[in-house]
């Protein structure tokens, strides 16, 4: 029977760096991220795997980084939403986010632009309901999503230019 | 590793139902078995009239194969579990072998030709669904074994089937759910299965219902007596999702919708069913 393990190496690239960490097995991938990378724009809601406020991409799709522990983002690749913006300029999904008012008191907007990020990736013309179904797994308790909407859509436009 | 841990080691799977359920105290396992990192065990393949899915095939990629598209009904469950952020980790065999009364994958395989293979140190068996979902969060696995392939018939021409959810919103589990799986002669059901879900301590099949509608026309009456038996085999809880009766009513509803949806799909007719949100 093995004793408990004090921590694990690993070796995570997050936001285009390679990070080299030592984690204990029970801490959670958001946790990692935040308290150990000082990379607090990844929301802590629920942490019931609810609300969404933690998503960010990990090897290109949207997961919980609160339903995971950080040993098991070993060898892969993660984006948070300091990882979006680009060489100072903001990626177009934050701009539409902005443009379209698609926030208000800002706690879920990460996460929602990480689902976006997960669908528009995917999906370069997404319909209303594709929209409305990437993003059901975000709460939002300000918005009431329409703008979030907009916004997304916008994004989708914008991003066909480019 | 299983055997040398001993029973309070638990396998971790995509992890959407047990961390939550470790957070929360309900499962405290004194070790975990990362399963993630095993590669060839996510898979879908079709082969002498089945599927065979990888354990740790995810939601996500089930949603998006041809293949499952097959079987309608199996895609309208992994295309309607939880949230793309869930469905991108969670798992068929986690799902299966966590066993939660209101897991969607049990409920929908019931409905079809189902055998879980379980692997341990004494060598691999076959188990069919039915046998392998003992009670609520309990199944046929020892502890030294795990699921290593889920292998589901693909149903015979003229059949169609339907998953119906119905959920306060999409993270949530169900409410109720109920699964329905048919297969026509014209406009006689030649064969039928109906299983319930999230309204007893495991899926509950339907049994009443298939002689009634067996060799007989789907017309209301017959619907009607099945949402009968329906409402009759269902053992809901009441809780915060909702009262015993309430959830009684809705899986009737939700049972004929499901019938209704089977039959037009059986015919050949794309229908796009989706989880219903309040």
């Amino acid at each position: 029977m093995p004793d408990t393990i004090q921590s694990v190496a690993i070796k995570v690239n997050v936001n285009g760096k390679p990070r080299s960490l030592k984690v204990e097995p029970r801490m959670l991938l958001v946790e990692m991220l935040r308290e150990a990378l000082d990379l607090t724009g990844t929301h802590v809601g629920c942490d019931t795997t609810y609300c969404g406020a933690c998503t960010v991409l990990m090897n290109g799709a949207a997961v919980k980084s609160c339903t995971m522990f950080a040993v098991q983002a070993d060898g892969a690749e993660i984006t948070t939403v300091e990882g979006l913006e680009r060489d100072g300029q903001l990626h177009p999904i934050q701009k539409a986010f902005g443009d379209a008012y698609g926030l208000q008191c800002g706690y879920c907007t990460p996460g929602l632009m990480l689902s976006a990020h997960h669908l528009l990736s995917r999906n370069q013309q997404p319909s209303e309901k594709d929209i409305r179904k990437a993003i059901a797994g975000n709460t939002c308790r300000c918005t009431g999503y329409q703008n979030v909407l907009k916004a997304i859509q916008l994004a989708a436009q914008n991003m066909k230019g480019a | 590793m299983l055997s040398q841990l001993g029973e309070e080691a638990k396998l971790l799977a995509g992890g959407q139902s047990l961390i939550p359920l470790m957070k929360l105290r309900f499962a405290n396992p004194k070790h975990l078995v990362d399963l993630n990192f095993i590669s060839g065990t996510s898979y879908i393949k079709e082969e002498n009239g089945g599927l065979r899915f990888g354990p740790m095939t995810r939601h996500a990629e089930i949603e998006a194969s041809s293949q499952a598209a097959k079987i309608p009904i199996v895609r309208d469950c992994a295309a309607g579990i939880a949230d793309v952020q869930v469905r991108n980790r969670g798992t068929i065999g986690g799902s299966l072998a966590e066993a939660d009364p209101s897991g969607d994958w049990a409920a929908v395989l019931m409905t079809l030709q189902t055998d879980v293979r379980c692997l341990g140190p004494k060598g691999e068996r076959t188990v069919p669904l039915a046998n392998f979902i003992k009670d609520a969060y309990t199944t046929e696995l020892a502890h030294d074994e795990l699921v290593s392939e889920v292998i589901v018939r693909i149903p015979a021409k003229n059949s169609g089937g339907a998953y119906l959810a119905f959920k306060r919103s999409a993270p949530v589990y169900p409410t109720a759910s109920a699964a329905v799986q048919l297969t026509m002669d014209g406009d006689t059901c030649r064969d039928v299965a109906i299983v319930l879900g999230c309204v007893g301590l495991t899926p509950i099949k339907v049994k009443e219902a298939e002689p009634m509608l067996r060799g007989v026309q789907i017309n209301d009456k017959a619907i009607s007596a099945a949402v009968e038996s329906a409402h009759a085999a269902a053992d809901p809880q009441s809780d915060m999702r909702g009262s015993a009766e309430y959830k009684r009513t809705l899986v009737g509803a939700l049972v004929k919708r499901a019938i209704e949806i089977a039959v037009r799909r059986a015919r050949g007719e794309q229908v796009e069913v989706s989880h219903i949100y309040a």
